[in-house]
């Protein structure tokens, strides 16, 4: 186990796992619904380290590779408009969408910038008043109240020139969608933990009861995932399926009621598409009416562009856990992070780009460009 | 961009009568929104994901997080320049491209 010595505190990963191996009597499907915990895992071997019984299939949780094509699209159409300044969190910049991504789009002359928060989108938008500021919108329950607060204090300040291209999406809708599907083999969630530190634990019990399935909100660190697995697993064993919290640090059951509350009254539910997978019902948010002003949708006729997702790559059913990375044909060889077909390909959390980062090339022979990180 | 890093409060001030903190990550000092955690105080840890504190963190734990985050290189994806980033990944055709920053032509 030559991992372990990576770990902050060998001696603790080392009684984890020692306790993971001696509840095992079966094997068992593990969901991490979130991309950064898909990439600790890659990153420190987790999955080749716990016991041959117990296998982790990597979720949809990473927010960029999700977005669906067409809303990449609308945004490559609004940052390629004359007067407009568009502004992203910088993993969105080589997301490819029909054709081209934004980092070209900026090559071509489109002011494009990238903010580390949607407040500095803001900050851009006061500074240039004869200018169209639009931020793009994306991302889970951990990243949606800052945009939220962002509308709400663009519109206390009564700046008029700012708008949201918005594709928020929720977690707890992709877990059902996921038990539903015919081909689920989840027996256990890896909750996300960020995602439960703006909206707390409340909305799981109803999901592990009626799906008989123990949910785990799980933190980030090799510890905690190794933490999550065990308890999960130890559900498992027993017969249990509750919900538990093993990342209370940074979790409270009730999550951020401040944030919560804004949500409410920025956003409304709305049926979302994710990209490969397709429409999951009340799966994500939009601006509610009263902040209808401020949606780029509105303000820029986007409708009509003609979107082709390249038809080789197969990251719905990554994004799903139906396939392994490595598993699909272009993995590596048509499809690499410099030449990417698919988002998961690109973002630091998309499954396609850890198993090339971390060279888990076991099907492919294709030469390699990228290194692992150190 | 899911992840969010524990940070430090240096410094509170209102702004636009907005609560702002200057927050210490490990040596990176970013301006963080504090209305989603109107409670916290100079000295206290929380963690923060863009740019917005959204739940409070214990000193040990915040700490641990950080030098773990440090030593795998995953505050320079955080906070590094995302177009030296974008360049480098996009291979050797953007090297004469006078838009790219200097170090990303190596
Ligand atoms: S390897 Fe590339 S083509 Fe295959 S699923 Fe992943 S992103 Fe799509």
């Amino acid at each position: 186990m030559k991992y372990l010595d990576e770990f902050q505190d060998p001696d603790l990963a080392r009684r984890l796992l020692d306790d993971i191996h001696s509840v095992v009597t079966r094997p068992w499907a593990l969901m991490e619904v979130c991309g950064g915990q898909t990439h600790t895992i890659i990153r420190h071997g987790i999955d080749q380290l716990l016991p041959d019984q117990v296998e982790l299939i990597h979720g949809p949780g990473c927010p960029v590779c999700v977005t669906p094509l067409e809303v990449i699209d609308k945004a490559l159409e609004i940052a390629s408009r004359p007067g407009v300044i568009f502004c992203s969190f910088g993993d969105m910049l080589r997301v490819p969408g029909t054709g081209r991504d934004l980092f070209q789009v900026r090559g071509e002359g489109g002011d494009v910038r990238v903010v580390y928060s949607p407040l500095d989108a803001l900050h851009i938008a006061q500074q240039n008043p004869d200018r169209e500021v639009v931020f793009f919108g994306i991302g889970f329950e951990t990243t949606a109240p800052p945009n939220a607060m962002t509308v709400y204090q663009a519109r206390k300040l009564g700046i008029r020139n700012f708008s949201l291209l918005v594709s928020h999406v929720r977690v707890p809708p992709a877990i059902e969608a996921i038990m539903q599907s015919p081909n689920c083999r989840v027996q256990g969630f890896l909750a996300a933990g960020h995602v439960c530190s703006v909206m707390g634990i409340g909305e799981y019990p109803e999901l592990a009861d009626r799906y008989r399935v123990p949910i785990v909100v799980t933190g980030f660190e090799p510890l905690d995932i190794l933490e999550g697995v065990r308890r999960t697993v130890l559900q498992l064993e027993r017969g249990e399926h509750t919900v538990d919290n093993a990342y209370p640090r940074a979790v409270r059951p009730e999550g951020n009621p401040a944030a919560q509350a804004m949500l409410a009254d920025v956003f409304e539910g709305t049926d979302r598409a994710w990209r490969g997978i397709g429409v999951i019902p009340d799966s994500g948010w939009r601006l509610s009416s009263r902040y209808r002003d401020f949606d780029a949708e509105h303000r820029f006729s986007v409708a009509g562009i003609d979107t082709r997702e390249p038809a080789e790559c197969r990251s719905g059913e990554v994004l799903q856990g139906l396939l392994k990375p490595n598993e699909c044909a272009a993995f590596g060889t048509t499809c690499t992070p410099r030449n990417p077909l698919g988002a998961t390909m690109v973002s630091s959390e998309g499954a396609c780009a850890a198993y090339y980062l971390y060279r888990r090339l076991d099907i492919t022979t294709a030469p390699l460009e990228a290194s692992p990180v150190a | 961009m899911c992840l969010a890093v524990p940070g430090r409060v240096t410094e509170i001030e209102d702004r636009d009568g907005t609560r702002m903190a200057t927050v210490d990550f490990g040596g990176v000092v970013k301006e963080v929104c504090l209305e989603y955690l109107p409670d916290l105080q100079v000295g206290e840890y929380a963690i923060v994901h863009v740019g917005f504190a959204l739940q409070k963190l214990d000193e040990e734990s915040a700490r641990q997080t950080l030098e773990l985050f440090e030593n795998l290189g995953m505050l320079q994806e955080e906070f590094g320049d995302p177009w030296e980033l974008a360049a480098e990944a996009s291979g050797p055709q953007w090297a004469d491209n006078e838009e790219v920053p200097q170090e990303a032509q190596q």
